[in-house]
């Protein structure tokens, strides 16, 4: 590695392979790319300064940042292979399943590594890191575009690219066309004497800046919509509304910056969920189409408007959305007590298994009195199928409602409701329960529903009456900001991006110099980034263009043998690109005499 | 059963015909293939020592440097024949100066005409395998991406279409012919053996035209990345050979004869990452239509669901990977592994994820 000595004094290691083109060219090799360059090699310099200094040059290297992309990656791979806490479930599950590891999962963190230290650390070093790259990049930059293009080294030879030839214009002249062609090919373009120095490609380093600034934005992105984020669910029933406050949701978590207080006030009711299925063919039973529709009004005093919630159809309401999350059955029924009195009419919201809609409930009566006279609380679990076979037991076959059928167990004793626990209301706790012994003359200890129909509890101590279906749906309302922003700085990440990988920056330079015979002595170089082969192409065609003004004289000197240096292995003067000829666009002419570089003395 | 859903079996049925002969041609050019190789590796050229690679590479050096000559119109009106002057180009940092092996062919004339034959077949395979997926589409009524089945399919069909396409615009990737029906022959009998699903459906979920979008740069990006990945593959083993050969260590035997055909390494680590380089964008363009669907469906743009953390790991990887080759130190091999690590994440996402991991990318059956 080859050390160079920048005019701020600062000595820094360049890039070997940058360097074989660069060495030598001075000012006008440097900083086509600005990437800054590594200073990993150098011993920090004495004293906590310096030492903080170099820690921050290291921080900010390129190594380092490659070594924390490759880092957050890695770290992002656990989260992906182990439930995480938003599906509190599934952590549960693992948990009771593995309970010799878990703890030391959860000391690590690795229910939630999104939201884990060492996972944000990895992130936020990076974004230092990148801030400390990105900053002076962009003022380098700027300072760039304000300058003109670097001159002209002194051995255009040296460039990756080169032409010359011998003219009878004048130096001056050829400056002058030079100048105009390469403006003309909208170079940037700086003129010292009769060397013309032309930069294009701006665009290159101004994507790559927009890409690395458009990944800040789309952090403050996420950093927003997970401060701001909050989310209720909520399941309605057909004929059901929701207003939006905390009491009506059944679960809500709020963000750190949107809580309770901040809900909007509006309010929808379900007014009917419209699901169709295929009914034949090999498909049959697949859904169609699951539309919930809704009238919904926007503040306190808003009038209802109709409206429709699907499937990847959220409805926005005032800025917040609510989505459709699932649906499914609730059978409407009555119980009646040992009294004769209704103790509970309604429908009750069934959970969905499977694709059918086969779904499990139970209905809980806390408010039951007993045949005795004292209190009795009453619950029925079981089944709900929207077509159903009483032959084939608790499945459906089908998910509309074709043969309804309920299917259920009868429980009496105490609910456990006082307990101080919250209950889900799906499920039963029959700890302190006694299942009655239902007489069907099935042999089956439950009774099966169609709608209309009714069964008696034994002794009298009730009944229960399956009065008709209704469906339900059940939606999630969301708050979100910060989703506008991430989507504007992900557009932009793709532009720069682009813009970075697909724009070559490139320099070409002109020079006409008076030879000692009176000729005026033509030379081209051009200096691209390593990856662009386009460079000879163009200087090709620069050099065809600049035939009107400046003719080549026919005894052309051709370009030195060899260009390689002796020290120089690497360079042995073989074309860039085998697959890119150097001069594909230009027309060719068989007929007309070819000449050899080699055998230019004879044919003068 | 319905008239319309006798038609769509039919359709499913045709679809199935179409690729299983797709894979029958598929054979066919995989053995042209091999012959091409084969009477290439037994053509004169073969036999002669690795000291020509160099002599080769200057003549290539001075043909580049041969002077054209071009008709120019002078000021006063006369034209006159002139010559376009010489560029001359230096050898960049990554090339050793070796020029492309000749191809598989070698300098053998029968060999030429069998890769010819497989490009033949190649080509036609391809069109039966399009017409494969096109009937597939036709007897589901959708876009055919719906489950894993359908997404290898395509997924092959655009691998190589793009390499046909890259033929057609006279690039020199012949050399990827074996590799890629041998893999796309593999794909297509996965498909077919485990990954299977009769015609169905969409569940509500993916009815959607971010499905078109998402999806179809997805499959698009992972075939561009499977080229540039058997590309940076062949440049591991090519500089390899590369290296041996610059120290002095003739490689006279078979293994020798077949890297010798292969393009230099310089030229296939170009070709990988201007592979690379050319999806990126489109990769990143499929994540954050991804997102923007995952907003859609689910209402979170952005849950470190298994498959958007595994297409993030991807993602992240391949810009490691674009990182490594513009840094000091890490080009050439480092960045080639890189580019492979990214390559494998890619995979693990489309099937690992899939068969693995349960998420909310629930394809209808894997
Ligand atoms: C947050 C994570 C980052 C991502 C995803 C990322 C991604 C990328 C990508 C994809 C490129 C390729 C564009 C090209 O080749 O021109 C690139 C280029 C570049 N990145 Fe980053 N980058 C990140 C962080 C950083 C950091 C921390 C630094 C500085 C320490 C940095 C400095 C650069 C430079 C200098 C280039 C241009 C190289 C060149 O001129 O070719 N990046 N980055």
């Amino acid at each position: 590695m080859s050390t160079t000595q920048k005019p701020d004094g600062d000595v820094r290691t360049a890039d070997p392979a940058q360097d074989r083109t660069e060495e030598g060219l001075g000012a006008a090799g440097a900083q086509l790319s600005t990437q800054p360059v590594d200073s990993l090699s150098q011993l920090p310099a004495m004293g906590v300064l310096g030492w903080l200094r170099w820690m921050w040059r290291q921080l900010t290297s390129m190594r380092v940042a490659l070594i924390l992309l490759f880092l957050l990656s890695l770290a992002a791979i656990p989260g992906s292979l182990i439930p995480q806490r938003s599906d509190a479930l599934k952590v549960a599950a693992f948990t009771k399943a593995h309970p010799d590891i878990s703890p030391l999962y959860e000391r690590l963190g690795m229910f939630h590594v999104y939201s884990s230290p060492w996972f944000s650390a990895i992130y936020i070093l990076l974004f230092v890191s990148l801030s400390g790259c990105i900053i002076p990049r962009t003022w380098q930059f700027v300072g760039q575009l304000r300058a003109r293009p670097p001159a002209a080294p002194r051995n255009l030879t040296r460039l990756p690219a080169y032409s010359t030839w011998r003219t009878d214009a004048s130096p001056e002249q050829v400056a002058e066309a030079a100048r105009t062609a390469l403006r003309g090919r909208r170079f940037r373009t700086g003129v010292t004497g009769t060397s013309v120095a032309g930069e294009k490609g701006y665009l290159r380093e101004t994507g790559n800046l927009i890409f690395h600034l458009a990944l800040f934005g789309l952090l403050i992105g996420f950093a927003l919509t997970s401060l701001e984020k909050a989310e209720g669910g909520k399941l309605i029933v057909e004929g059901d509304g929701f207003t939006n406050n905390l009491t009506q949701y059944d679960d809500f978590s709020g963000g750190t910056l949107y809580g309770a207080g901040d809900l909007k006030p509006f309010g929808f009711t379900l007014n009917n969920f419209d699901q169709q299925y295929s009914t034949s063919g090999p498909e049959k039973g697949t859904a169609l189409k699951f539309q919930a529709n809704i009238s919904y009004w926007n503040g306190t005093e808003g009038k209802p408007v109709k409206g429709s919630v699907s499937v990847n159809h959220p409805l926005n309401i005032g800025g917040e959305k609510v989505y459709l999350i699932s649906h499914g059955y609730a059978p409407v029924v009555t119980v009646r007590d040992g009294q004769g009195n209704v103790a509970y009419q309604g429908p009750v919201p069934f959970l969905p298994q499977d694709t059918n809609l086969t779904s499990t409930g139970v209905v809980k009566v806390p408010d039951a009195i007993g045949k005795n006279g004292k209190p009795d609380q009453l619950a029925f679990k079981g089944y709900f199928t929207p077509t159903g076979d009483t032959t084939k037991g608790p499945f459906s076959t089908f998910p509309e409602l074709v043969s309804p059928m309920l299917w259920l167990n009868a429980y009496h004793g105490d609910l456990g409701l006082d307990s101080g626990f919250a209950q889900n209301v799906y499920q039963l706790d029959a700890t302190h329960m006694k299942q009655y012994q239902l007489n069907t003359g099935t042999g089956v200890n439950g009774v099966v529903l169609k709608p209309g129909a009714s069964f008696d509890l034994p002794d009298g101590n009730g009944s229960l009456t399956f009065d008709g279906v209704k469906t339900w749906a059940s939606f999630s309302i969301s708050h979100q900001s910060g989703n506008v922003l991430a989507l504007v700085s992900g557009f932009c990440a793709i532009i720069g991006l682009m813009g970075s990988l697909f724009i070559q920056r490139r320099r070409i330079w002109v020079r006409a110099d008076r030879a000692a015979d009176g000729s005026t002595l033509v030379e081209l170089g051009g200096l691209g980034r390593s990856e662009s082969a386009r460079i000879a192409d163009e200087l090709g065609d620069l050099a065809m263009q600049l035939q009107p003004d400046a003719p080549a004289l026919p005894d052309a000197p051709g370009p030195p043998d060899t260009l390689a240096e002796p020290g120089d292995p690497g360079a042995p003067g073989a074309p860039d690109d085998p697959a890119a000829p150097a001069d594909p666009a230009a027309p060719q002419d068989s007929e007309a005499p070819t000449h050899q570089t080699d055998d230019e003395g004879a044919r003068a | 059963m319905n008239l319309a859903a006798a038609v769509n079996e039919n359709f499913a049925n045709y679809s199935n015909y179409l690729i299983r002969s797709a894979m029958f041609v598929y054979a066919l050019a995989f053995l042209a293939h091999l012959a091409e190789w084969v009477f290439g590796g037994r053509s004169k050229v073969a036999v002669q020592s690795a000291a020509l690679l160099t002599e080769a590479a200057e003549q290539d050096a001075a043909a580049g440097t041969a002077p054209v000559t071009v008709q120019v119109t002078r000021r006063d009106g006369g034209t006159t024949t002139i010559e376009r002057p010489t560029v001359v180009t230096r050898a960049s940092a990554s090339d050793r100066g070796i020029a492309d092996g000749p191809g598989a062919a070698g300098s053998s004339e029968k060999g030429d005409l069998y890769g010819r034959i497989a490009i033949s077949f190649t080509a036609l395979a391809w069109v039966l395998h399009v017409a494969g997926v096109v009937f597939r589409a036709a007897s589901v009524g959708r876009a055919p991406w719906g489950n894993m089945y359908e997404f290898s399919t395509t997924f092959g069909a655009v691998a190589v279409g793009v390499y046909l396409l890259l033929l057609a615009l006279k690039k020199d990737v012949r050399w990827i012919g074996l590799f890629l029906t041998t893999t796309v022959l593999l794909d297509l009998g996965l498909a077919l053996s485990v990954l299977y699903t009769s015609s169905e459906q969409l569940v509500p979920a993916l009815h959607s035209y971010w499905l078109w979008i998402h999806v179809s740069c997805a499959i698009i990006s992972g075939a561009i990345f499977y080229l540039a990945a058997v590309g940076t593959l062949l440049y591991l083993f090519r500089d390899h050979y590369e290296l041996a050969l610059t120290a002095g260590r003739a490689q006279d035997n078979r293994w020798g004869d077949i890297m010798r055909r292969l393009p230099a390494a310089a030229s296939l680590d170009k070709f990988a990452y201007r592979m690379n380089a050319l999806v990126f964008p489109l990769w990143t363009f499929t994540i954050i239509a991804g997102a923007i669907w995952a907003q859609a469906a689910w209402g979170h743009y952005w849950e470190w669901d298994p498959k958007e953390t595994w297409s993030f790991i991807t993602w992240v990887a391949y810009a490691g990977y674009l990182h490594a080759r513009a840094t000091a130190g890490w080009k050439g091999r480092k960045a080639a592994y890189l580019a492979l690590i990214a390559f494998a994440c890619f995979l693990f996402n489309y099937y690992g994820v899939n068969i693995f991991v349960t998420g909310k990318h629930s394809y209808a059956g894997v």
